[in-house]
Parts: structure tokens; sequence; C-alpha cells
């Protein structure tokens, strides 16, 4: 192996598949050659029957569709409100010293903590859910938004007023279409966030949801149905995120580290 | 009557994290004529690249003011177009669409931002790459393109700062012919700013030097040679006197530089 050497295509993808193979290799020497009690890990075989089983007779493609509404809904409401405050904050620094210091404050406030307050004040319904993600993501997103659009090219801003922009000019037209790229970028990995915090939020206080499935199943101690909830979320994500990157190359054509 | 005046142009930096205020450039003046073509010269960190900002609108002098038809400068304008050393092309936009920014940004007609980009992106020779983005053109390509976009605007007095320093010999000779026969013909106020001794005669009516910092004009140099020239001037017994003359006016001061 040479450093920063590429690998084909092909290879690529065998390496990838590799790593399944050898991991669900390692699982299933671990529960079949019984050195891991049943108890406590289901078998890959065992896992996949129990999946079967949530489909057909637990009717676990409406918790699928509740808890992928919950982080949609919530993220893109989160999105909504976040992306133009931080192109605000980015773009005009006295704006930015307003909100910065809370934001970034608020940052830190982990949303797993704020669900007893928001049962509180929101109950157990879907307003609950949105408001776990809404906060998990908002903060992120107007800092990130802010700093990407804060550190657009000077040169480049420099150039357009050059060439007759005005201030909004300069917003519209120069910090706005430079930092798109980047914004969807951030918008990318925060939809990752979120799908932790709308587990954590179903895990506490919901009737519906993978989370509310897979804290049913810890208290049937069904390790199988379990595993299979994580996997099931594991590869929602690796799909939205194939799109996001598809589309990402499809909307920017010109930027090079898509 | 002078289309520029740079009257006591003077820019001082505050001093950072506690250490003194630097002068970058001293009181300058210069008169530039309409249709003039002016080549400032001088070594690295002379200040030049600071008149010029100054000029554009892009710095703020700390003494002194630049008239541009009579009228003072404050801040960057259309009426100022520049050409930036570093690729400043939006990397978002597809060719003609960078050479359309500052017209569609008057508003001007899309009919006619595409007739005025077309002509000249084809005086510059890029006729083809309309729809190609910055990052599909080599150096030379963008500097063409930059250049195109700043004349689109039909800017009073076009300024260009170092525009060619990244590209390699042979691409900025080709690209300073470029110039000088956009020059000669259309007749543009043109102030350029430069290290290259060659290339500040070539082109030049006059050689403005400069010297190190703090900067100040130390010479202003005429050049004699009729229009219009073509590269074989640079082999020229008048073109070498100048050549041997700005090369000791330069040379002094890049030791002084390198001293300070």
């Amino acid at each position: 192996m040479t450093p920063l050497v590429p690998v084909s295509p092909t290879r690529k993808i065998a390496y990838g598949i590799l790593f399944f193979v050898a991991f669900t290799g390692v699982w299933s020497l671990a529960t079949f050659g019984g050195f891991v009690s049943k108890t406590f890990l289901a078998d890959p075989l065992t896992m996949l029957h129990e999946g079967y089983d949530l489909f057909a007779v637990h009717g676990f493609a409406k918790d699928i569709g509740m808890t992928v509404w919950r982080v949609f809904g919530g993220f893109a409401l989160a999105a909504i409100l976040a992306v133009p405050l931080g192109i605000a904050m980015g773009a005009y620094k006295p704006i930015e010293a307003f909100f910065e210091p809370f934001v970034s404050f608020a940052r830190y406030l982990p949303a797993s903590a704020f669900i007893p307050l928001l049962i509180l004040w929101a109950g157990i319904g879907e307003m609950q859910k949105l408001l776990v993600i809404f906060i998990g993501s908002f903060f992120q997103i107007v800092l990130m938004v802010a700093m990407t659009v804060g550190a657009t090219r000077r040169d480049l801003v420099e150039a357009a007023y050059t060439l007759g922009a005005n201030a909004s000019g300069i917003v519209r037209r120069v910090l706005l279409p430079s930092s798109a790229p980047s914004i969807a970028e951030s918008l990318r990995l925060v939809l990752g966030w979120a799908w932790t915090y709308v587990i954590v939020a179903e895990l506490i206080g919901a009737s519906s949801g993978i989370g509310h499935m897979i804290t049913d199943s810890q208290a049937l101690l069904n390790t199988g149905q379990i595993i299979f909830g994580i996997i099931i979320i594991g590869m929602i994500g690796l799909v939205s995120d194939f799109f996001f990157k598809w589309g990402n190359r499809r909307l920017f054509p010109w930027w090079s580290h898509a | 009557m002078s289309k520029l005046v740079i009257d006591r142009v003077g820019r001082t930096f505050p001093g950072v994290r506690g250490g003194g205020p630097t002068e970058a450039l001293q009181p300058t003046s210069l008169r530039v004529a309409d249709n003039d073509f002016i080549t400032i010269l001088g070594p690295s960190g002379c200040g030049k690249s600071t008149l010029l900002r100054i000029i554009a609108g892009l710095d703020v002098p700390t003494t002194g003011r630049v008239l541009l038809d009579g009228a003072p400068v404050a801040g960057p304008g259309a009426d100022r177009g520049m050409v930036f050393q570093s690729y400043t092309l939006f990397p978002w936009l597809t060719v003609r669409e960078n050479v359309c920014f500052g017209l569609r940004e008057k508003g001007v007609p899309e009919a006619r931002q595409i007739e005025v980009a077309h002509r000249w992106l084809g005086r510059v020779g890029l006729e083809g790459f309309e729809h190609h983005y910055p990052k599909m053109l080599s150096g030379g390509m963008q500097q063409r393109t930059a250049i195109a976009r700043a004349l689109a605007n039909e800017p009073k007095i076009l300024l260009l700062d170092e525009p060619f320093g990244a590209l390699d010999n042979q691409t900025r000779s080709l690209m300073q012919e470029l110039l000088l026969s956009i020059w000669e013909t259309e007749r543009k106020t043109v102030l350029f700013v430069t290290h290259d001794i060659e290339e500040s005669i070539f082109m030049a009516s006059r050689v403005v030097v400069m010297s190190a910092r703090p900067g100040h004009i130390k010479a202003d140099v005429p050049v004699p040679i009729a229009h219009p020239r073509p590269y074989t001037v640079k082999t020229s017994p008048e073109f070498s006197a100048l050549k041997a003359r700005l090369t000791e006016e330069i040379r002094v001061e890049a030791l002084r530089a390198q001293v300070a």
C-alpha cells in the first residue's frame, strides 16, 4: 500500500462489501459458535427472521414511515429557519455579534436533555418529537451556515464590487451562490445527526416509530428485533445520504469538492 | 484634462499586536491623461497594489484623495474595472455569465448582455468557451476572461494588479500582446501594476517607478516607442536602453527593501 494512491472503482466496491462479509462472519462465529448467549445477542438468521416478522405481523413499515416523517419534518423546519439566519449572520457582522454567543451556547445543549421539558410543554404527541429534532438541528445549522458564508473568498467579493455590485448584489450574487454547495453539505451532515435525536425522542414517550419498537423489543429481550431496527436506521441514513450527495453533484456541477 | 488625479494619497496601516503603524504608501500624487497606458513598476511590498486598491475604492487612503473625471472616489464602482492577480472569476458562473456579471447588475437587457459578451470574448480569443466553467480553463484563459469581464462593463479606467503574475513566461508575453492590441484599437485609460520591467516598458506610454516601502514615486519615465508595437520591439536598442535604466532604478530599491 502506497499513501494516497487511489483504488479502482471495482476494487473499492469489493473492499466495501468485504467489510460487511467479515462483520457478518465474526457475528455468526460468535453466535452460532455458542460464544455469546442468545439472550444477549441474536444470530444473523434469527435477526432476519425477526425482521420479517416485524413487517409481516407488527406493521413495522408504519413505524418506519413515522420516524422518517419526524426526522424530515423537524429537520426541514430547522433548515427553513436556520439557513436564512445563518446567511444573515455570515453576511452582516452586527447580526452575527448579536446572535453568535447565544447560538454557540445553545449548540452545546444536548437535544435529548430537553425531552422531559418538551414533554411537559408539548405533551407526547408529534410536536414534541419535531421539537427535539428542531432543537438538535437548528443551532448547528445556523453556526455552520454562518461560518460558510463568512468564509466567502474576499477577492471574489472585491471583484463583484469593482463590477458595480451593491450590498444586496454581493449577498445575492456572490455570498449565496459561493456558499450554496457547502451549505448543502452542512445540511447533509446535520440530517445524519437528526437521525440520532429522533431515536432518542422515540425511546421516551412514543407510541410509534423505530425507537419505540426498539424499547418494546428490549422489554421482551428480543435482541434480533433491536438489531434489525438499528440496521434499518443505518440503511435509511445511507440512502438519504446518497440522494443528498447525488443532488449536490447535480445542482453544483462547478464545485470541485463535491 | 486628466482622467484620473491622485492627489497626495497616502496609506498607513495600524499596528497589529502592539506593533507600530506601518506606512505603506507615502503621500503620492499622479495624473493620468485620458486614453493613456501607464504602468506602475516597483519591488514587492512597495505599496503599488495599495495605491491601485485605493483607486478602485477597495481601500481607503489615510491622507489625500482620488478624483476620476473630477469627482472624488468614495468606494468601489463600475466606472473603475479591475483585474486581479488571483483568479477571481466566479466559479459558479460560466465564462459568458462571468462576462455578463456587471451588465446584469446594471440591468442591461439579456439579449444585449449576450451581444456584448460575445464581442469581448471574441476580442480575447475565447469564442467557443462561453459555456465552460472557470475550473475547466487554463490560467491564461481565466485572466483573458477576467479582462473581458472588466471591459464589457465599459469602465472609464481599467486597473490591472499584476494580472499576469501567476502565468508562465510564454503565456505572459502573449497576454501582454493581447492587452496592448486591445488598447491600441479601443483606446482605454489603463493603469497597470507590475514588478516585471520588460512588461512595464512593452505596454506603457509612461512607466512610473515606485520606491521600496514606504512607497513613493521616484521616477516617471516616458516610453517613446511608436505604436503599434510588435513583440520584436523588445529587442530594439531603445527598448534595451530603457530596460537598462529601469533595471538600475529597481535594483537600488530592491536592495533597500532587503535591508529594511
